[in-house]
């Protein structure tokens, strides 16, 4: 088990032939995604890694079964992208592109809802369960499969953190890059929700930074629902107010979005925040031998 | 990007929502000029892109000649919150009995336009949010409905007793929110919305921030763009696909991704030392980006040690690596370097670099302790 991905999920690719889409496609497919399809508008017919490409979303899933589209298309049309993903018929659409104007996601996130389909993204680094299924740009090599369910909003932050985690034996049963956008498709709600429920998991990691309130929304729902072990990281604990730091959502305005609001609020329910990158796992091995 | 309040007011305008009758200055003559053309009394304000400026002084009424020109005089050349102001407002002075706050932003929980309504308008929101947040109306726009005519009314019923007010503010409401959409706002504001003596509604202000990522598609807002110095490095470091924002401290940070820039900033203060800059290389490997972001860092005269924190995914190690050679290469500089590399083609990037001699160390934390060893033996 894990969340969302496992080793038999159909994975189509929208923007298969562009130069990101392409070196991606190469280095999931190397990674052993099963990926199936590939979408470009015109170009129908071609292959790209062996993989056939269709000139819709709506062919390709008919054609294969696809369930999950990623998408590597420039961010002014990357809203299109994700319509025509949940009106074609795929039931997880994770959306790379960086940059997407917000209207743009408002208007995409509300026809998700209605189509009952989820969203990863945009602006996000995508999702990988380890051993079986890597849809994104994450590089796989330094995860391990285990059972520590991981969330962020950084990409990067994600790859120290895990590359922390597997050095000190923490394999992870999922690991989630959900952006670091203002309005983004799943968050830490959605998805502790569903790492409480994963068998597999055994506790989580949570990566958060400054800007909104999300991190303060998850630690009231940790405290509701979550009987896992969690521990968390806040980056951004010196940014100063006003400045975009930047992914568009790590702001501090109006007195708040402060990293010192966040960390209060886990440790007020009682979930280790660490203060350094590398205390992550020693937290984590503390809370596992309790 | 922000405007001017005369900018969103002329944007309202074109929306055909009521604002004062004024100018815009930038010299005591002109004002003087626009004040007797306007009659007394008239307000001079100043046009900054900042927040609070009738605290600081910003602001002044004229029932005179004279007070219109002290009030030029003062205005113009202050200095607030670290803008100096260029130019003023000169607006009709308007007689009203009640300030109402509407406005609307980007609510990130319900994923939709939020607005905003209050009855304590005049202040600044962020006060009547703190101190009586119940006084502050909210309404998530569902982005299929839109600003329907029903919702306008329902909003406007909770604001104004009177049945003309409503109307002109159901009204209002709808243009507010199509501004919104138009121009791919991230924030609109009319603080206040007065009722003048003629029982009419007024925008008396306005304030209009937009979304950065849409710009591409708003070439008539995107010049009005007025950036300070430290933002004109900002953009020029954006064109070569860097995002920097220039700090007070003495450590250059260069870092590929925002969260591991932040999380770098924060562990080199963690251990007393003071980042110079938030400096992220973005995904892409071109070694060109190096060679930028150590221009863009050396220029810095604050800059004393640089720290080099990359986690190589799509960014690719050995690329960074040979950006950095060159760049040495060209730059002659002798500022110490720190180095962190991992993730991909790590192995090729650390062989590239040791034949440069650089300091290389093994964890972000390393890394930032050794870069303030560094400092403090200067």
């Amino acid at each position: 088990m894990s969340i969302l991905i496992n080793k038999d999920t159909k994975v189509l690719v929208q923007g298969i032939t562009g130069r990101d889409g392409s070196f991606h496609t190469g280095k999931m497919k190397d990674y052993g995604t099963n990926i199936v399809a590939g979408v470009s508008p015109g170009k129908g017919g071609q292959t790209v890694h062996d993989i056939p490409v269709f000139n819709t979303v709506e062919d390709a899933v008919k054609a294969t079964g696809a369930t999950v589209s990623i998408i590597f298309i420039p961010a002014p049309i990357a809203g299109d992208a994700i319509l025509e993903a949940a009106d074609g018929g795929i039931k997880l659409v994770i959306c790379i592109s960086e940059g997407v104007p917000t209207l743009d996601m408002v208007k995409a996130t509300a026809y998700l809802k209605k189509k009952g389909v989820q969203l990863i993204g945009a602006n996000c680094p995508g999702l990988i369960t380890p051993g079986e299924s890597m849809i994104g740009i994450l590089p796989g090599n330094i995860f391990k499969k285990g059972n520590i369910g991981l969330m962020s909003r950084s990409g990067t932050l994600t790859y120290l953190m895990v590359s922390l985690l597997t050095q000190a034996g923490l394999g992870q049963s999922t690991c989630v890059g959900i952006g670091g956008d203002p309005v983004a498709g799943l968050y830490y709600e959605e998805l502790l929700e569903m790492f409480q429920n994963d068998p597999e998991t055994e506790a989580i990691v949570l990566i958060g930074e400054i800007g909104g309130d999300a991190e303060e929304r998850a630690a009231q729902y940790i405290k509701n629902h979550v009987t896992k072990p969690v521990v968390a990281f806040i980056a951004g604990q010196t940014a100063p107010p006003g400045k975009r730091m930047g992914h568009a959502g790590a702001i501090i305005s109006s007195g708040s979005g402060s990293a010192e609001e966040k960390i209060a609020a886990f440790e007020s329910i009682g979930v280790p925040v660490a203060r350094l990158p590398i205390d992550i796992p020693k937290l984590m091995k503390e809370l596992l031998s309790k | 990007m922000k405007i001017h309040e005369f900018q969103a007011k002329e944007i309202f305008s074109r929306y055909s929502i009521p604002v004062t009758k004024e100018t815009v200055c930038y010299t005591t003559d002109e004002v003087c000029t626009a004040s007797e053309r306007l009659g007394y009394p008239v307000v001079v304000k100043a046009q900054v892109h900042a927040g609070g400026r009738g605290k600081a002084g910003g602001v002044k009424l004229a029932r005179t000649l004279d007070d219109a020109k002290n009030a030029a005089n003062q205005i113009l050349g202050m200095d607030i919150k670290g803008y100096t102001v260029e130019k003023v407002l000169v607006a009709q002075g308007v007689k009203f009995n009640k300030e109402f706050y509407v406005g609307m932003t980007i609510d990130r929980n319900t994923k939709s336009v939020l607005f905003m309504a209050s009855k304590e308008g005049g202040v600044e929101i962020e006060e009547v949010a703190k101190d009586n947040p119940e006084a502050i109306l909210k309404f998530p726009i569902d982005p299929e409905l839109g600003m329907a005519p029903f919702l306008a009314r329902k909003i406007a019923f909770q604001l104004f007793d009177d049945f003309s007010l409503v109307k002109q503010g159901a009204d209002l409401f709808q243009k507010l929110y199509k501004i919104f959409l138009d121009t791919d706002s991230s924030l609109v504001e009319i603080n206040p919305l007065v009722i003048t003596d003629d029982g009419n509604l007024l925008a008396l202000d306005g304030k209009m921030n937009f979304d950065d990522n849409a710009l591409f598609r708003q070439k008539e807002i995107e010049a009005l763009n007025e950036p300070t110095e430290d933002e004109k490095k900002e953009i020029q470091a954006k064109e070569s696909g860097l995002t920097y924002i220039r700090l007070d401290g003495n450590i250059g940070c260069m870092v590929n991704g925002a969260g591991l820039a932040m999380a770098s900033m924060d562990v080199i203060k963690h251990f007393g030392g003071q980042p110079a800059n938030f400096l992220d290389i973005g995904g892409s490997s071109n070694p060109q980006k190096v060679i930028d972001a150590m221009n863009l860092l050396t220029s810095d005269k604050n800059v004393k040690v640089i720290m080099i924190n990359i986690f190589g995914g799509i960014t690719r190690c050995d690329d960074v690596a040979k950006g950095l050679v060159t760049a040495l290469e060209q730059l002659k500089m002798d500022i110490p370097i720190v180095i962190r590399l991992s993730g991909t083609n790590a192995e090729e990037g650390l062989r590239i670099i040791a034949s440069q001699n650089l300091p290389v160390v093994g964890s972000l934390s390393e890394a930032a302790q050794e870069a303030i060893r560094l400092v403090n033996a200067m």
